[in-house]
């Protein structure tokens, strides 16, 4: 990671324990009366939305504007884009108006990637999401909070088994918290359908297991996954029933889970298709707290990018982080 | 400090002067603040956030009273952000009962050009509106750029710019002393 933060495989051990540190400090923000930093002040960050979605972008721009950066938000509907503009005339758009970030979803896996090597813009780009391919904030959303609930909020994942469950072919927060939780030295087993698992995903480093029952009675975290309506052009199961009995978690399930267990989901939740309406309420499932932690690891991901003259994360240490005597 | 000086650091005050200068100062506190009933100790981290500590132990020994201590980090508040890759932030850690109409006392080791002194009363702001904010530091090395002085002071050490100053405590660095250097000058000679 230089710039840009585009994949969670990117990130080194060491990156991704600096973001969760500096998430840790960002959060405490959050409980004080005014919650609000001055450390962007007059940088711009572009929200480019050309995918529906309302929980990461909202947490973007609520993180930008509490590090007192400027937002713009901009989606495709009702923009030049449904006129036909491309992504490139767009960029150049965006660069032309001077902005320090563009946080971007796109429906196409690689637009980011695209955004960021092409040298139309000259700012940070932030994958928020590209089609199936990653979504790395989510990912260090989930790996937060499961070092808060798990590891005491320190330190990183080693050892923990962390399950995800369901749309594994069509999920880019799948991808990244594969590519995430292994960094950090947890051991990630996907069960799902054999129809929804992609292509290739022996080289992934993790396990793949077809029998929830078996696999959920010796996990320290169950991420339930939404089913994917939208990008499903085939029928990749008989039934909703069948999907939610075999690979959907109920109270019964979940009872089987170890007692410190805890269920995510990334949201949106489809309340009685892979999570029942028992479980998603549960104080075991963490999904509301992820909201809350996201924007905190937003903002640390927006501090570490563009807080200083460049960015901090894999930098090779010669600048040392501790206060130097000159500026006593 | 990574320059590293050309001669080796010389101390200048050892562990007992440390102590002795921590307890005169905390005496200091109590007869200035009147009892120190409504004093918050803030530590600006690193070395702060001790030297914070071993002061309100300081001040529970003479009062009698636990002093409430916490950590003030001004990381987000700098000056010179700009300057470097963005800093690793440091623990903030306000005392339950808040800093809401108390006297706040910030304490660091080194106090040089103020800058740091200026980012932690606008980081306070954010955090409550104390009746009052002191400073505390155990050694003054002048050259200030801002107009700021301190409250209560362990040692005046007149230095040239020339001159490093590192203070040491066992907690951080195995051992207490305050030692003067010769800053690493570029061979160009640009000062």
């Amino acid at each position: 990671m230089k710039r840009h933060l585009i994949s969670a495989a990117d990130l080194s051990r060491d990156d991704a324990v600096l973001i969760l540190d500096t998430a840790e400090e960002m959060a405490r923000v959050a409980d004080r009366p005014i919650k609000k930093l001055p450390t962007l002040r007059g940088r711009t960050v572009v929200n480019l939305f050309f995918e529906d979605s309302t929980r990461t972008r909202i947490s973007f721009e609520a993180a930008a504007k509490r590090l007192s950066a400027d937002v713009i938000n901009f989606s495709a509907k009702g923009s030049s884009v449904s006129k036909g503009e491309s992504l490139k005339d767009t960029a150049l758009t965006l660069e032309a108006m001077g902005a320090d970030a563009v946080v971007i979803r796109h429906h196409d896996s690689g637009a980011p990637h695209r955004l960021a090597t092409s040298g139309w813009i000259g700012g940070s780009v932030i994958n928020a999401g590209d089609g199936t391919h990653e979504h790395p904030t989510q990912a260090l959303l989930d790996a937060f909070t499961m070092r808060r609930r798990l590891a005491g909020g320190e330190g990183d994942l080693n050892g923990r088994r962390i399950t995800i469950v369901g749309d594994i072919l069509h999920s880019r927060v799948a991808r990244s918290n594969v590519h995430l939780l292994t960094t950090l030295g947890a051991e990630v087993t996907l069960v799902a359908p054999p129809t929804l698992v992609p292509v290739g995903v022996e080289t992934w480093p993790c396990e793949v297991s077809y029998d929830l029952d078996a696999v959920v009675a010796k996990s320290d975290a169950v991420m339930m996954l939404r089913v994917q309506r939208e990008r499903m052009n085939a029928a990749f199961f008989p039934t909703e029933r069948e999907y939610a009995r075999r690979y959907g978690l109920d109270g019964e399930r979940m009872a089987r889970m170890p007692g410190h267990a805890i269920v995510m989901h990334p949201g949106p939740m489809n309340r009685g298709m892979e999570i029942t309406a028992e479980v998603a309420d549960s104080p075991r499932c963490t999904a509301v707290e992820q909201v809350t932690n996201g924007v905190s690891i937003r903002m640390a991901v927006m501090y570490l990018l563009l807080g200083g003259n460049e960015p901090a994360l894999s930098t090779p240490s010669t600048t040392s982080t501790t206060r130097t005597e000159e500026n006593k | 400090m990574d320059a590293t000086p050309a001669t080796p650091a010389r101390p200048v005050l050892e562990g007992p002067d440390i102590a002795r200068m921590l307890t005169r100062i905390a005496h200091e506190i109590v007869e200035r603040a009147k009892g120190a009933e409504d004093v918050v100790l803030l530590g600006i981290p690193t070395r702060g956030v001790f030297l914070a500590r071993r002061l309100a132990a300081k001040l529970e020994e003479i009062t009698g009273r636990a002093v409430p201590v916490g950590s003030l980090d001004i990381t987000m508040y700098r000056d010179d952000l700009r300057l470097g890759p963005a800093r690793t932030l440091a623990r903030t850690d306000i005392p339950g009962d808040g800093i809401e109409g108390r006297v706040v006392l910030l304490v660091d080791d080194v106090l040089f050009s103020g800058r740091t002194i200026r980012a932690a009363l606008d980081a306070l702001n954010d955090i409550g509106r104390p009746r009052a904010v002191q400073l505390a530091v155990l050694v003054d090395r002048g050259h200030r750029e801002l107009p700021i002085r301190a409250d209560y002071v362990g040692k005046n050490l007149p230095t040239s710019l020339r001159e490093t100053v590192k203070v040491q405590l066992a907690e951080e660095d195995g051992r207490d002393a305050v030692l003067l250097g010769v800053k690493q000058t570029t061979p160009a000679g640009e000062r």
